[in-house]
Parts: C-alpha cells; sequence; structure tokens
C-alpha cells in the first residue's frame, strides 16, 4: 500500500465534489461530528419515513480529502437503506477500516464494496483513521438521537 | 558557521523515513536532540544518578550540584539578575499555569482584565481561562492586523484601567510574527501592569536578555531548545517569587511542617515542589552549551537567510499561499494550498521524509479569525539548509499532481 493507493481517484472525485453535501429538508435526525486533531467537522442529517428508511440523508462540513471522501461515498450508500441495515453496514465497515481486510455484508454490492475499500488505505496512517470514520460515527450519534457532539478522541 | 558540521551531532538524520533522508521541519513543535544531549541523559543514569537536594551522600551532593550548575547556566544565557529566577517546570505549559494560578488566587479579583492577543497558543490562553470561573475575571484578546501581526497600537487600545495583566507570545507558532516585547513591555510599566511573555519560540531563536526586556514573567519549553521534553523554564522578577504563593505543596518546597501548619522553603525550592526532572536538566546543561558553542547571533542570522529563502522559495510557487505577512519574522512558514486540505498535504510530503505540522498548531483562535480550518506549516532549526527548503517545494509540487490528476 503506497500513497497513491491512499489518493486514489475515487478518493479524490468524492473527496473534491462531495455527493449529498447539502441539508435535507425537513430532517428528523441530525448530529454533529468533530476531529480535534484536524479540525474535520461533519453535521450529517437524516430523514427516516415511517417504514424506517433512510428516505434522504446529507451531510454538512469541512475537512481533508478522507474525511469529505470518506462522507460522500457513505451518504451514497446509505440512501434507502433501512434502520438495521444502516447500523450493520456502519460496523462492518469500521471493522473492515480497523482491522478486518474485507467486509463481510450482503447488503451491498461488490461494487460499492471496493468503493469502501478504496478508503482502507488509512490503516497505514495511523493518525488518519479518524478522519475516514468520523462521518461514520457521527452518523450513528444521529441515529441515537444523540445529542453531544461525536468527537473521534472517544473513538480508538 | 558549517551546517553540515551541526547537522552531524544530531544522530537522528542518520535514519530513513520511508527510505528517505529525514527533511525534519518541525522544530516550532519540538525539537531534534543533539548527541552531547542525548549522552548526557545516558552518563547521568549510568554513573551518576541521584535525587538532589535531599540526601547528603557522595551522589547527592554531585548530583545536586550539577542540578544547581544548570539553573545558573540558564540564568546566564537569558542575563537574569539572580539564578533564583530561574525556577524549573514541566514544560512553558506548567510556567504559565504556575504564574495564571498564583497571581491569579493573590491579585486578581471579579471584573480584573487580562490582556492576551489573538496570535496566542493554547498554553497562554487556557490557564487564565480557569480565572473567569474561579475569579470573575475577563479575557481580552488584542487584535492582528492583516499581516499576522501584533502592533504596539493593538495592545495599547486594548489596555482599560481595569487590566491587570497582559500576556502575549513572543514569537507567533503560526504567522512567525516578533512581538515588540520590550516595548510592549514598557507601556505596561508605564500603567503599572505586570506582563508575562510566552516565549516558547523566542528562546530557540533569538537573543534574550531578561534584564534588557524587563518584563516580570517569561515562560520556556526547553524540548524546542534542543533540550530534553518534560522541562521547562519559568523565569520570573524574584520580587513575584516572593510576593506570591507557593503553586504545588510536597516535599522539597517547605521549611516546617507541623500539625498546625506549614512555613515554605526559600527560592528556588519554593516553586520545585517533589522530585523533579533531574536527567533532564542536568542533560539541558548540555543544550545551552551547545547554544552557546555555535552563538545566538550565528543561529540569528543562519535562520532569518533561511527563511527569506524559503519565503522566496514559496512564493513563487504559485499553488502557495503564506499564512501572514509580518516584517519582522521569525523561522516559520505556515502556508495553505488551494483545494487540498492540510492533512493530507502532511501525509504526502512525509512519503517524500518531509516532516511538517498541520492543523491549527494549538491557535484555533487566530485560525478562526484567518477563516481557516487548518493550515501546513514548516519550521526550521539550526540544523536546517536550503536544500531542505527546495525538498519541501518539491514535495508541494508532488501534493499538486496528485489532487490535481
Ligand atoms: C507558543 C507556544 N506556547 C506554549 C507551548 C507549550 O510548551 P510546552 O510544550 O513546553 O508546554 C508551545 C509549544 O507547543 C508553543 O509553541
Amino acid at each position: 500500500m503506497d500513497l497513491k493507493e491512499l489518493y486514489q481517484e475515487i478518493i479524490l472525485d468524492h473527496g473534491k465534489n462531495p455527493r449529498n453535501l447539502r441539508k435535507t429538508e425537513n430532517f428528523n435526525k441530525d448530529a454533529k461530528g468533530h476531529n480535534p486533531l484536524c479540525g474535520d467537522k461533519v453535521h450529517v442529517f437524516l430523514k427516516i419515513d415511517e417504514n424506517k428508511n433512510i428516505s434522504d440523508i446529507s451531510f454538512e462540513g469541512s475537512g481533508c480529502a478522507i474525511s469529505m471522501a470518506s462522507a460522500s461515498i457513505m451518504t451514497d450508500l446509505m440512501k434507502e437503506k433501512k434502520e438495521k441495515e444502516v447500523k450493520e453496514l456502519v460496523e462492518d465497515f469500521l471493522q473492515m477500516i480497523k482491522e478486518s481486510p474485507e467486509m463481510k455484508t450482503k447488503i451491498i454490492s461488490e461494487n460499492e464494496k471496493t468503493k469502501l475499500m478504496s478508503l482502507s488505505g488509512v490503516k497505514q496512517y495511523p493518525m488518519r483513521v479518524k478522519c475516514a470514520t468520523l462521518a461514520w460515527h457521527t452518523l450513528t450519534s444521529a441515529m441515537n438521537n444523540s445529542q453531544e457532539e461525536t468527537n473521534t478522541e472517544k473513538f480508538d | 558557521m558549517n551546517i553540515n558540521n551541526i547537522k552531524k551531532q544530531f544522530p537522528i538524520f542518520n535514519n530513513k523515513v520511508h527510505n528517505n533522508d529525514l527533511v525534519y521541519l518541525d522544530s516550532a513543535n519540538s525539537s531534534q536532540k543533539p548527541q552531547m544531549v542525548v549522552d548526557r541523559i545516558y552518563d547521568f543514569y549510568t554513573k551518576e544518578f541521584s535525587n538532589v537536594g535531599r540526601s547528603v551522600h557522595y551522589l547527592a551532593v554531585a548530583a545536586t550540584n550539577l542540578y544547581e550548575n544548570t539553573r545558573t547556566m540558564m540564568q546566564k544565557y537569558i542575563n537574569a539578575k539572580d539564578p533564583n529566577e530561574i525556577v524549573f517546570t514541566k514544560g512553558a505549559t506548567e510556567a504559565i499555569n504556575l504564574v495564571a494560578n498564583t497571581f491569579g488566587q493573590k491579585f486578581l479579583n471579579e471584573g480584573d482584565e487580562i490582556l492576551l492577543t489573538e496570535l496566542e497558543h493554547h498554553s497562554n490562553y487556557v490557564p487564565w481561562h480557569y480565572l473567569r470561573k474561579l475569579k470573575g475575571v475577563k479575557i481580552n484578546f488584542a487584535e492582528i492586523n492583516n499581516d499576522g501581526e501584533i502592533t504596539i497600537e493593538s495592545i495599547e487600545k486594548s489596555i482599560t484601567p481595569k487590566t491587570k495583566m497582559i500576556a502575549i507570545t513572543h514569537l507567533s507558532n503560526v504567522t512567525g510574527a516578533i512581538l515588540p516585547i520590550k516595548e510592549i513591555t514598557s507601556l505596561a510599566h508605564s500603567k503599572n501592569i505586570p506582563i508575562l511573555i510566552d516565549g516558547c519560540q523566542g528562546a530557540p531563536h533569538l537573543k534574550l536578555d531578561m534584564q534588557d526586556i524587563d518584563c516580570d514573567f517569561y515562560a520556556i519549553s526547553c524540548h524546542k531548545m534542543y533540550g530534553p521534553t518534560g522541562l521547562g523554564v519559568l523565569y520570573a522578577k524574584k520580587k513575584w517569587l516572593d510576593a506570591l504563593p507557593p503553586y504545588q505543596g510536597g516535599g522539597g518546597m517547605i521549611r516546617e511542617v507541623k500539625k498546625e501548619g506549614i512555613s515554605f522553603g526559600d527560592l528556588p525550592n519554593k516553586y520545585e515542589a517533589g522530585t523533579m526532572a533531574t536527567a533532564q536538566v542536568i542533560a539541558f546543561g548540555e543544550s545551552i552549551k551547545f547554544l552557546n558553542q555555535i552563538g545566538i547571533e550565528n543561529i540569528e542570522k543562519h535562520e532569518s537567510e533561511l527563511t527569506k529563502y524559503g519565503e522566496e522559495v514559496l512564493r513563487k510557487n504559485n499553488s502557495v499561499k503564506l499564512v501572514g505577512n509580518p516584517k519582522n519574522k521569525g523561522s516559520v512558514l505556515s502556508f495553505t494550498l488551494d483545494g487540498i486540505h492540510a492533512h493530507d498535504i502532511a501525509t504526502i510530503l512525509d512519503e517524500d521524509g518531509v516532516a511538517i505540522r498541520a492543523g491549527h498548531h494549538c491557535c484555533q483562535i487566530l485560525h478562526d479569525k484567518l477563516g481557516l480550518s487548518a493550515t501546513a506549516r514548516a519550521s526550521l532549526g539550526v540544523y536546517n539548509t536550503k536544500d531542505d527548503l527546495d525538498k519541501l517545494n518539491e514535495s508541494i509540487n508532488k501534493c499538486r499532481k496528485i489532487f490535481d490528476r
């Protein structure tokens, strides 16, 4: 794994032109996350319908290419997912970023998994892991209706 | 002055980083250590170790003398009047906490004001912040100008009849601005206000003369001065060390301890409670020797030439925006690249062995003011060369290439 693999095209593409970088109208859940070391900030907005489907997800924020790409790819994938599926995906992604060589979930396609795996390059850069996980921890806080700002320093 | 010979004294440069020579541009964060400092720590622990100031056996007496010898060396190095005006702490952070805590306790009351600047490191803000809750004091910030400088006018404008303490940096660890501390001290004293200088970035790079500056307090971080970590120095005028209460209580700082009451020891023991960073203090004596061997004037000249060169090279590079443009500038080059976050820059530079710092450098107030969430910072030490700055520039270009693909 070298730098080219960390800063590969898909990450630069999402990092420079993040998808879903806006604020969902009539959102019913949201949470803020902050990575004090880097200054990365995200605010995740969710609209969950009566069937517990995510009918829209978006985010606002600023940060490095890794954190923006991660939030962008994440929000793309979570649309139309059920609440339960979101939880499974977040867990599987965090597992992969921390230690697992691959993602186990069957909820998303191989193609989508490849997209997420592009973020696995941060494993070589321990100080940057938090950049990749910030949006995901923040999404969990939003789902749990947690009022406290997510702070990556509290996670390993 | 032969930089190659100086660089050879730093064993860290024998190592490769990602198979590249190390280009160390993070000295404002912490400097590398010369062999003589490293050896001194080893020798002390292998041949001379004892705790200081307590036992009367041979080793204890010798260690105490070595420890006190560094105090005298430091006194001379910064031209303090009295060796007892040198207090060892665990860092500049503790030195500032010591002053904020004891001065606040004794002299500050509700409604009193403390004047800082927008350039301050969190270490020279957070310790004063505690006094907001504890004492109901108010904190004011003198504003920077467009070049990222603090002028004497900006300080003068911010002083009110309630200002009871001025605490300012000597040299900004972000914009590199060198503050006119002698003039500001004289202004403060004309209004009967004591002044603390956060000298973390001044002490490793500039000639210091406490009697000439005449400040009341000056905080120093030894690990940025080619010395060991876990050590700082508080210079304080004797009248303050006599007047202020002790900071921490414990062994070594007392005269008599009874069930009914305690009396405190004389200076400098009054402020050095518990077992101190003995090996570090003794090894720091070697850092002072190292600086004296080269001569601080020579260091100033070398670093100022390098800073000018670095500014030139980076200005020519169209993708680089330098942060701040102070007329009197220390060896700090903070910058941004359009569309590339500082942490991405730092990771890409690291691959080439170029070590810089990215983030807010413990100066969130300043970054908020500048409207930047993070900046990249290259900072220099005595061992840096023009070649290092060329390598920095090349790596920046590589960064641009990766992002513009
Ligand atoms: C301007 C400034 N003040 C204070 C500090 C803190 O110094 P220390 O690490 O000795 O506590 C630093 C170092 O990061 C600094 O650059």
